[in-house]
């Protein structure tokens, strides 16, 4: 684990940032915001293409930036995945690769695995320019591996990606930290990505830091959904995949049981799924006769009024955080209260899209 | 047909190319600055890179020749180093023609490297590359465009010079008289003939010259992605 410390302000002419914390950085970290809230510029803070920072930036007890002290990005030992790949249009794709690996002070990443992990060897004698999006982007992922980096920032690699290079995408950035030992903080304003890829998150609103902590604890909180973004408020369930029937998967919390569409993870992998506060009905007693399919046993936590008049109830499966949101009237007339068991009754197609968004 | 005077034209060729290695060396750094900075005096650096544009060459060749000349900051200095004069000797051209050429070369390194943008340069540094490395692998490359139309017209505006080159150097062979010196000499003691040959090989030198770099420009597929 890698401890990355903060305190940073950075001022322009219309944004200040100012950043203060530690972050434990292991697997995934997110950082997560609406646009405008500085998210790229603390990555580039961190990264040291900010000379106009002020404060201090410390990684592992060693100091990058501080009153005293400015370590460039050269020296950081940092790889950075740009919005755009930033591709060297000049050199092909084998000569981009070596162009980070011949330059790095240690080589902890092997130049062969990497091109095997991003498939990249029919590509190596083809140049940037001839290469579709989703391509380049596994070329700019490799490259940065290949300085061996301590700390790997990516920069929102798949924003500008249909949903299908996305879905090819993912999972070798799911897989990075494991795969090769690096941590990851990765900008992004997509709830999903933060939900399918990061354990941790940061989230930054209006240059500060709202909340940081495991993304289970920040999405279920009801007073940072106008970050997490109202009506897709929901939460994070983390799953067991238990086994599959004709591409549909059975997901396990506990002794609940989901069945969800899918077919990318091994039986017995964790597989985080995001469901949306608004996809979750609830009911007194057992439903029959329903087209839903899944059908949880839950514990309500908590109940809350949320700033559009709705009521948002926080539940419990199997020690796992569910959300829920429901009219006043439906929360009345259930007579719903804090420590009642009721079932949960959630639309598969809701868990698809989450999935694979 | 007279033959071909050789002397002017080889003396010509000989200034043309040490201007545009002077130059090239000057302006580089100059061309970076100017195209990534963000200070106010980069606009009166712009202005006085460009004024040998619109400065008729007496003028600059006045000036050059009372601050190179044996009285002037400069040429007297140069005297007591090396006693010799700078004025009216090949140096001295070389001087009065890269301070004329200047533009020639810094506008097109300026554009190049502003179309290069820092963008690479980032990618560059986060990649392990110190600022002197990924201008070498990175900006050079991407900027070669700019540099083969700086070098180019660097050079033939080298060849064309006459008033600078007449007020600094005068017109003593082997040493000063360049091709266009020696037109206008054969002009005013009316030997056509040699004019013409001369005139017509700087016609067609030049016009090939500046058909290379458009097409050049049009041609070259390396800057964008």
């Amino acid at each position: 684990m890698s401890t990355l410390a903060l305190q940073v302000t950075l001022r322009r002419a219309d944004f200040t940032l100012e950043v203060q914390g530690e972050l434990a950085l292991e697997g995934i970290t997110a950082l997560f915001g609406p646009s405008g809230s500085g998210k790229t510029t603390l990555l580039r803070v961190i990264a040291g293409l900010e000379s106009s920072a002020r404060g201090s930036v410390t990684f592992d007890g060693n100091a990058w930036q501080s009153a005293q002290r400015w370590v460039p990005a050269e020296r950081r030992g940092v790889g950075y995945v740009f919005q755009d790949g930033r591709l060297f249009p000049h050199l092909t794709v084998e000569k981009n690769l070596e162009f980070a690996a011949q330059r790095a002070t240690r080589s902890t990443i092997d130049f062969g695995a990497a091109v095997a992990a991003f498939d990249l060897t029919a590509l190596l004698q083809r140049r940037p320019g001839s290469l579709s999006g989703g391509e380049q982007q596994r070329v700019a992922i490799a490259r940065a591996l290949l300085t061996s980096p301590q700390l790997l920032l990516m920069d929102e690699p798949l924003s500008s990606l249909d949903i299908g290079r996305k879905r090819e995408i993912l999972p070798l950035i799911e897989q990075l930290p494991r795969q090769f030992g690096v941590p990851v903080l990765y900008v992004t304003h997509n709830v999903d990505e933060v939900a399918r890829l990061a354990s941790h998150v940061l989230l930054l609103a209006g240059g500060r830091v709202a909340a940081y902590g495991s993304v289970a604890d920040v999405f279920e909180r009801i007073d940072l959904e106008p970050y997490t973004g109202g009506l897709e408020a929901g939460t994070v369930l983390c799953t067991r995949v238990a086994d599959y029937l004709d591409g549909v998967a059975t997901l396990v919390v506990g002794k609940e049981r989901l069945r969800v569409p899918m077919g990318d993870a091994p039986v017995g992998t964790v597989r985080p799924i995001r469901i949306h506060a608004r996809d979750v009905a609830i009911a007194t007693e057992r439903p029959r006769n329903l087209s839903i399919r899944n059908v949880l046993t839950a514990k309500i936590l908590r109940i809350e009024t949320s700033a559009t008049g709705n009521v948002e109830l926080l539940l419990d499966v199997e020690g796992e955080h569910l959300r829920s949101r429901i009219t006043r009237d439906a929360c009345d007339e259930l007579e719903l209260k804090v420590g009642q068991y009721v079932f949960a009754l959630i639309k598969s197609v809701a868990l698809e899209s989450t999935l694979l968004g | 047909m007279t033959e071909l005077e050789l002397g002017p034209v080889w003396l010509s060729l000989q200034l043309a190319t040490v201007t545009v290695i002077v130059l090239l060396a000057l302006a580089t750094p100059l061309a970076w600055w100017l195209a990534f900075t963000r200070s106010r005096t980069r606009t009166v650096v712009e202005a006085i890179v460009a004024l040998p544009l619109v400065l008729p060459p007496t003028v600059l060749g006045f000036y050059l020749l009372v601050l190179l000349g044996p009285a002037g900051a400069i040429g007297r200095f140069w005297v007591q180093m090396t006693d010799s004069t700078l004025t009216f000797s090949f140096i001295g051209l070389v001087v009065a023609s890269v301070i004329y050429s200047f533009p020639f070369t810094v506008q097109p390194l300026q554009a190049a490297f502003e179309g290069v943008g820092k963008a690479p340069l980032e990618a560059a540094a986060t990649l392990g590359a110190n600022p002197f490395d990924a201008f070498l692998r990175v900006a050079s490359p991407l900027a070669l465009r700019g540099y083969v139309s700086a070098i180019v017209l660097t050079f033939a505006h080298t060849l064309g010079e006459f008033g600078v080159v007449l007020m600094v150097g005068g017109n003593i062979p082997d040493r000063t008289k360049v091709i266009s010196i020696a037109i206008y000499e054969h002009v005013e003691t009316l030997r056509y003939t040699q004019a013409h040959v001369l005139a017509a090989c700087l016609l067609a030198f030049s016009f090939i010259v500046l058909l290379s770099v458009y097409m050049l420009n049009r041609r070259m597929p390396l800057v964008r992605t």
